[in-house]
């Protein structure tokens, strides 16, 4: 754990965290070389060493190795505070304290490179499976739409004087659908992409968070026909900077989440609040929540709950997740007492005071 | 009365047929281009009543013919874009065009945007008195009625509304909007512009929640209707 955050060190951290060491350390040996000889010093440096080689970069482990060993020379060797050396057994212990310091150096170097290696390799078979599941629940969630809407085309076509008018616009109604889920699907896609792609960078402006809900469950009213949204707006809430094309896809996506996955004729409750200069966004319904089990594992791209009648990419939460987290935000999951699932969004931001017109008129 | 004349340029042959169909079937005249060049060329031999312009040419980008368009041509440019390019859009509109829609767009909706621009740029600006429903906008006397109810607005939240009014049915940007009302200097100022709106809204909405006038398209503006 320790080893873990002293690596994520910048480099030009790890070079001032080895150099006052390697100083520290010399000092107190410094005023104990009389109790244990100078020749345990050395050791006590290689120690040094030998345990910066296991957390730090290369290069600062050779500078503490080179200059621990300046260090041993010019002030515990006898004659101290000379670079000369008086022996000949000072002068090999001096040569190999530096080839051993250096071998530690180097050997770490080489065993990190081989993790990293290995690490390297298993991610890329975990992403390897990643796309297999990506491309099975697409080939699935893309031709769905487009078997519809062949199929509809032909049935139009070729019955052409045996098929009712009502069937025809029920045909026609159902090459709309599709064509909203394709749409949708490709938009999943493209999000995902740019958050895959790391491009996805937030163009901050003031906003009014009421409008902002408001547009996007107007928005999603062509889906929302069999449930209802209940969203009461807050009065005098302050305009908030931040992305609101973020907070539309995050909030279209839980709506979504929530549509898709609740029985029809149900309510689904948008809340919003401010705590602590953060924005707090929560979407809850009256669903069967998520089994405990799960729970952790509902963001990760393309999780499906198993045994979900309906379809899906597994797509819709982990966007939602990417773009909170691109706005620094936070995203949690609970099952409420009464039944249903409630997602909490937390995104830190800057309020305006002006919701006072008067200091503008 | 003659057929209007639509110049469609968009390299998208499938997209090209739908529109022409569908606008011949409104009686309009369709001319069909694939290039921003081969359009550019038609419009200057026979230049067209409105201009259906893809942002996402292969040959030039759009941008660059809607430059060249607004060098010499003054009718109606409407956008065809792709969804979440914001700043695509407001960069077009900046540029000259005088309104937008994100492909995949509902027909009826095109047809109403085109029919807003044609009429729009043949109404010349000399109407002293706006109504819009129950709404009615002086602008002699700078007042504004609702239901033959005065109502009271300071002066830029008059001016605001009255720059929405004379622009009925066409999308502004929030740069436009506050070079306009708050002048140089203030184009970055977004939130003068949403607190004025939320505050006009709470006055001449009967839901200011969802608004029927002043409508927020997301990231780019606001349409009055």
């Amino acid at each position: 754990m320790a080893a873990s955050i002293l690596s994520r060190q910048s480099t030009n951290r790890q070079y001032l965290i080895s150099l006052s060491l390697t100083l520290l350390i010399s000092i107190g040996c410094y005023f104990l070389v009389d109790f244990m000889g100078y020749r345990t010093v050395a050791l006590i440096l290689l120690l040094l060493v030998s345990l910066l080689a296991m957390v730090f970069e290369i290069f600062p482990v050779m500078l503490t190795a080179l200059l621990s060993a300046l260090i041993w020379n010019f002030f515990f060797i006898p004659p101290t505070l000379t670079f000369h050396i008086g022996t000949p057994e000072d002068f090999l212990m001096f040569l190999m304290y530096f080839v051993v310091a250096l071998i530690n150096a180097v050997l770490t170097f080489k065993i990190r490179q081989f993790e990293r290696k290995k690490r390297d390799e298993e991610e890329k078979t975990e992403t390897i499976k990643l796309y297999n599941t990506l491309l099975n629940s697409l080939s699935h969630e893309l031709r769905t739409p487009i078997a519809t809407i062949i199929g509809a085309i032909d049935t139009i076509n070729d019955s052409e004087n045996h098929i009712s008018e009502s069937n025809k616009k029920e045909l026609y109604s159902e090459i709309e659908i599709a064509g909203f889920r394709l749409n949708r699907q490709v938009e999943n896609l493209l999000n995902m992409s740019r958050l895959e792609a790391g491009t996805l960078k937030p163009t901050f402006d003031w906003f009014d968070l009421n409008e902002l809900v408001f547009n996007t469950i107007k928005q999603n009213q062509e889906t929302t026909n069999h449930h209802t949204i209940l969203f009461e707006p807050k009065e005098n809430l302050p305009l908030i900077k931040i992305d609101g094309g973020f907070v539309e896809v995050i909030l279209h996506n839980l709506l979504h989440n929530a549509l898709q996955h609740t029985p029809v004729n149900s309510n689904i409750t948008i809340e919003v609040s401010f705590q602590d200069n953060h924005l707090v966004l929560q979407v809850s319904d009256e669903g069967k929540g998520f089994p405990k089990s799960e729970i952790n594992y509902v963001f990760d791209k393309f999780y499906k709950l198993n045994g979900t009648a309906t379809g899906g990419t597994g797509l819709g939460l982990s966007i939602v997740k990417g773009f909170t987290e691109a706005l620094n935000g936070k995203i949690s999951l609970e099952n409420k007492p009464n039944g249903g699932a409630k997602f909490t969004v937390e995104i830190p931001v800057e309020t305006s005071a002006i919701n006072e017109l008067n200091t503008y008129k | 009365m003659n057929k209007a004349e639509i110049l469609i340029i968009d390299d998208e042959p499938q997209i090209r047929k739908l529109l022409q169909i569908n606008l011949e079937s409104n009686d309009y005249k369709v001319i069909q281009a694939s290039t921003g060049k081969e359009g550019l060329m038609l419009a200057a031999s026979h230049p067209p009543d409105l201009v259906l312009l893809d942002i996402g040419l292969p040959d030039a980008s759009g941008h660059e013919i809607l430059k060249k368009f607004r060098e010499w041509y003054n009718n109606p440019i409407i956008i065809l874009s792709v969804q979440d390019s914001e700043t695509d859009i407001v960069s077009a509109l900046d540029n000259g065009a005088t309104d937008y829609l994100t492909k995949p767009f509902r027909t009826g909706e095109l047809l109403a945007r085109i029919r807003a621009a044609i009429k729009r740029n043949q109404t010349t600006e000399n109407q002293t008195v706006l109504r819009f429903d129950e709404l009615e906008i002086d602008l002699t006397t700078r007042t504004v009625k609702q239901r033959e109810e005065l109502l009271k607005f300071t002066s830029t939240e008059y001016n605001l509304l009255a720059l929405f009014a004379k622009n009925e049915g066409k999308v502004l940007t929030h740069q436009y909007i506050l070079r306009e009302i708050w002048g140089f200097g203030y184009q970055t100022e977004t939130q003068y512009l949403r607190v004025f709106v939320a505050a006009i809204r709470k006055k001449i909405e009967e839901n200011p929640n969802n608004p029927k006038h002043i409508i927020t398209e997301s990231g780019v503006g606001y349409r009055f209707q």
